[in-house]
């Protein structure tokens, strides 16, 4: 289960990538893809810095000045948790 | 053509190139056509090539290279390289066979995001039985190459009454090699499968034990491997939603280029199909008639017209109304709603036959030139 000491990173088989069309950014892995929100995509962004949660918590409050710290935390947990289930992220030992 | 089939044209996701129906496997399961001869002449790189490009435009986000035997094309390295220049996700789909331990590596390095490995037993008489050889020593290989290179692998399985207790083992496998993603897609009886179905359909009580299996390895691998568990039509209450709806989000290209809505659509007597040399992919997609034939829910017979369900399944396998039916635009008799459920029914009745004789015929490769 992610919790703020993981270190999440986009699982080798998942292409993070922005589509024109609908000027969203997507997740692409085999068969399948995600079109994510502004704020998904700015998490999956930050997958690929090998911050841990908290550390992206902490990046997305200063983005982000007047929004509860606990409620950026609950929505990026609750995004990484959603991308593990798919098997969307490498493991992250933990 | 009216204006309106065409305004209505939602936009398609993935490309599935199959770039030749030349393969060195003969599985008795293949959902390539019955008869090949007519596919002799194969595209070249440059049609293949402009057509990358029009699914682009199209709006399509992902490649399926595929076949056949897509290894067995030379240009397979430039077509990948022309994919990834578009953008696609690109993924090769194949047997591993010929294997070539540096090619996977130019493939890598030319762009290719994933690579889809079929095994067809992990029993080594089972895989000749299924497919006419043994090979699951070189698809071992192919699988400890692609790691080597660093290439997402998914096991594509295709399940079976052979191979169904081998579930266990398939998992075994995927973790062993290091799958990202295993894919236990039960067989659909189509193509050369309904001409073998009484020897590939499992019984019930088979399906759910492998199914109880699945369920259980995807907890536990969670996070580590993807495990996708497909059921066959002949099993559940519902169909498929086949092909995600008919025209909706995928574009099939035959090795001599025909578009067609679903890879088994030729199957359908009385459609008529464009060709990629004639026009654009984005014409045919948007207007051509196979692809309006049976596209959004105008065409629905009843019970699907007022069906609440009918967004979800999408009317279910119109090849498969063909070929139980003769009608293209029956209900999917996979629905226990369809008033000729009993053709289905009847099948899974043989299933558990004990005296039933369950002859195999290998798919019969008619090389013509």
């Amino acid at each position: 289960m992610i919790g703020p000491a993981s270190r999440p990173r986009l699982a080798p088989k998942v292409r993070f990538r922005f589509d024109k069309r609908s000027g969203k950014h997507m997740l692409l892995y085999p068969e399948r893809g995600l079109e994510l929100t502004a704020q998904a995509a700015r998490i999956a962004e930050l997958c690929a810095e090998q911050l841990t949660v908290a550390a992206m918590v902490e990046r997305l409050v200063s983005e982000h000045p007047g929004v509860p710290h606990a409620r950026i935390e609950a929505d990026v947990l609750t995004f990484l948790r959603q991308l593990d289930d798919r098997g969307l992220l490498a493991e992250t030992g933990t | 053509m009216t204006a309106a089939s065409t305004i209505g044209a939602p936009r398609p996701y993935t490309l599935v190139a199959e770039l030749t129906y030349r393969c060195p496997l003969s599985c008795a399961y293949c959902s390539n056509p019955l008869e090949l001869a007519r596919h002799a002449s194969e595209l070249d790189t440059a049609t293949w090539q402009r057509v990358l490009g029009e699914a682009e435009s199209l709006g399509i986000l992902q490649v399926n290279l595929t076949g056949g035997e897509p290894l067995v094309r030379d240009d397979l390295e430039a077509l990948v390289v022309t994919a990834r220049a578009h953008d696609l996700y690109t993924n090769l789909i194949t047997s591993g066979i010929p294997f070539d331990r540096a090619r996977l590596g130019r493939l890598r390095a030319a762009g290719l995001d994933s690579l889809q490995l079929s095994v067809q037993d992990t029993d080594a008489q089972g895989s000749a039985w299924i497919s006419g050889r043994d090979c699951l020593d070189a698809k071992l290989e192919v699988a400890a190459a692609a790691r080597a290179v660093g290439l997402p692998l998914t096991l594509n399985v295709v399940l079976h009454r052979g191979n169904i207790a081998r579930v266990p083992a398939f998992i075994a496998l995927a973790e062993r090699l290091g799958a990202e993603r295993l894919e236990l897609a039960n067989t659909q009886y189509l193509g050369w499968a309904l001409v073998n179905r009484d020897a590939l359909l499992p019984t019930q009580a088979a399906l759910s034990e492998a199914r109880t299996v699945a369920d259980a390895a995807r907890e536990r691998l969670r996070g580590k491997i993807e495990i996708l568990f497909v059921r066959p039509d002949y099993y559940a209450d519902r169909p498929r939603a086949c092909m995600e709806g008919w025209a909706r989000r995928y574009v099939v290209v035959t090795p001599d280029g025909q578009a067609l809505p679903c890879h088994q659509a030729t199957s359908i007597n009385g459609l008529r199909f464009e060709n990629v040399k004639d026009r654009s992919l984005a014409e045919i997609w948007n207007a051509s008639e196979a692809f309006t034939a049976f596209r959004g829910d105008d065409w629905m017979p009843a019970p699907c017209r007022t069906c609440d369900e009918r967004e979800i399944d999408f009317g279910g396998c119109r090849c498969q109304a063909f070929a139980l039916l003769g009608d293209a635009a029956a209900t999917d008799p996979a629905c226990s709603l369809s008033p000729r459920h009993d053709v289905i029914e009847a099948a899974r009745l043989r299933a558990t036959d004990v005296r039933a004789e369950r002859p195999l015929q290998l798919r019969r490769f008619r090389l013509e030139s």
